[in-house]
């Protein structure tokens, strides 16, 4: 039987998993904790544990199998559950850490490193339920390791729930003072969202939809060196060849997460769900979209002209992912994450990146406002402002958006705050110093805009 | 899914010297692994070639058999790498 691919094309994979960073950034088996709720939340803690360690025993093993058959990285496996705040509702107990400890340590016993879904969906207003989810986060997040919470606070059917942002805008800095002695990286694992997705994969906004099945597999691609690398090999490409050649090679990238999906899916036995087609930065050399933005022709990301590359970047990266997969949802698209990206790092550094820029682009990229370290004298009014801004963004223009930000205790613009790991680390970008306090104290809801009419 | 295949791709590159195919494929006979295509060629000034090879009867797991081939590359002064034919089939054909 005769080799039926070119030597070109096989040199080119080979090359996009030894050379230019090419992997499977996460497989996330997303749970359903709904059958574990119960009035003693101890009982629904240990029932939620013993339902994780049930069906993700053999997450991880399975997962190293397939990147030895392979030969693909499969960079992390992770797990999602039902938005914890509906679970423990039925529960007397107004304080779900305990809960969070449950899950922290199935995560642990399986071998996760993070798990998802310490969450609510207040975008219309809360529930007993959904305060105590939000009240229990700080706590949450500095007695777990791998815990991940989030909080979705609009959409653009039903507005933006500003009590809730006022509320969100206290709770991240109270992360931020919890975790004072590790530079506030409490709220490195804290997303609040606007359209929040039921099947993301990727941390710390991944939470198991209820529209969902029992137990779900997604998969999260990623590879900003394959892009950047295809690229750079085209430096007279007008933008038209230049979308071209992000879309293929979007495709090539989304096919291995199609592959990994289903071998996974075989071997678990567990349906396969997504392939989430974003392009994740981490702060390992060339592995960043920063990187992709400067290749396009910018002298350092963030100047003018940032915005249109990146929404260039994220409608090739969708399109060409979407023909790939049968399947294809999460966020998928560009994400713009600070501290986690070597090549925005370095812009932040120099200034040559502001947070209005940042802001900007998050109206045409997957995400939002991602892993920035802001002054950590900085009020909750005004962190409570730069979530609505985010979330007015969502809200208008029917995309997700989110904020991750992180008030560093104690620092100031230009200090650097480390995290380690994945995480990586950012310099302390400045904000606006005039206040918001009088808009956001007026509280209620933002109505739903006009588009949000869509019958 | 389809049946899985058992079948892998090894690619050697570097610079053409005596001994390459005689070397990859007595690391593969001795594993029992057998091989099923070769072709050659030159990219730019890199001699290339690739091998179709079949696991079926193979007596040691996929990362040993990578293992030995990277090691024979280092040995040599090549770039032996190995992958399963699906990652082949998967991106490069819709």
């Amino acid at each position: 039987m005769a080799i039926q691919f070119s030597p070109q094309e096989i040199l080119e994979t080979i090359r996009m998993v030894q050379m230019e960073n090419l992997d499977i950034r996460t497989i996330t088996m997303g749970i359903s904790l709904r059958d574990c709720a119960h009035p003693d939340l101890e009982t629904a803690g240990k029932k939620a544990y013993d339902k994780i360690c049930r069906l993700a025993a053999r997450l991880v093993a399975a997962g190293d199998e397939i990147e030895r058959e392979y030969g693909i990285p499969i960079v992390n496996t992770r797990i999602s559950v039902t938005p914890v705040a509906l679970v423990a509702e039925a529960s007397a107990s107004d304080d779900y850490t305990l809960f969070a400890e449950h899950l922290e340590r199935a995560a642990a016993e399986v071998g996760v490193n993070f798990i998802g879904g310490f969450s609510a969906l207040v975008h219309k207003g809360t529930t007993r339920g959904d305060d105590a989810l939000i009240a229990s986060i700080p706590d949450a997040l500095s007695v777990t390791e791998r815990v991940c919470a989030s909080v979705n606070i609009g959409t653009t059917r039903a507005g933006i729930n500003m009590d809730a942002v006022a509320r969100m805008g206290e709770t991240i800095l109270e992360t931020a003072r919890l975790t004072a002695q590790r530079d506030g990286i409490g709220c490195a694992k804290l997303v609040v969202f606007c359209n929040a997705v039921e099947d993301n994969p990727f941390m710390a906004g991944a939470f198991h939809g209820i529209g969902e099945p029992d137990c779900v597999l997604n998969v999260g691609v990623s590879g900003p060196g394959v892009v950047a690398t295809a690229i750079e090999a085209e430096p007279n490409a007008d933008f038209g060849e230049l979308a071209s050649v992000i879309k293929r090679t979007a495709f090539k990238v989304t096919r291995m997460g199609e592959l990994v999906g289903r071998a996974a899916s075989a071997k678990l036995g567990v349906p396969f769900g997504i392939v989430d087609v974003s392009l994740a930065p981490t702060p390992a050399p060339g592995d960043s979209v920063g990187r992709i933005l400067q290749s396009m022709g910018l002298e350092r990301v963030g100047t003018h002209g940032s915005t249109a590359a990146l929404a260039l970047l994220n409608d090739a990266v969708k399109k060409g992912g979407a023909m790939a997969s049968s399947y294809v949802g999460g966020l998928s698209g560009a994400f713009i994450p600070v501290s986690e990206d070597a090549v925005m790092i370095d812009a932040a550094a120099c200034g040559a990146i502001t947070f209005d820029k940042l802001e900007a682009m998050t109206a045409v990229c997957s995400v939002g406002l991602d892993m920035i370290a802001v002054p950590g004298d900085t009020p909750a009014s005004t962190i409570a402002a730069i979530i609505a801004d985010e979330a007015a963004i969502g809200m208008i223009n029917g995309k997700t958006t989110a904020v991750r930000v992180i008030p560093a205790p104690g620092k100031k613009v230009g200090d650097i705050v480390s995290f380690g790991g994945l995480l990586g680390s950012a310099p302390v970008i400045a904000l606006h110093r005039e206040s918001s306090e009088k808009f956001i104290r007026r509280g209620g809801r933002i109505p739903a805009p006009v588009q949000g009419l869509s019958n | 899914m389809q049946q899985k295949s058992n079948r892998i791709i090894v690619t050697v590159i570097g610079q053409d010297t005596v001994g390459i195919i005689a070397a990859v494929a007595t690391v593969l006979a001795e594993a029992h692994v057998n091989i099923v295509d070769i072709s050659q060629t030159t990219l730019r000034e890199f001699f290339t070639m690739i091998m179709m090879a079949d696991m079926e009867k193979a007596t040691v797991p996929f990362d040993e058999l990578k293992r030995r081939l990277n090691a024979k590359g280092e040995q040599m002064g090549l770039k032996i790498e190995a992958q399963h034919e699906d990652v082949f089939k998967f991106m490069h054909r819709v």
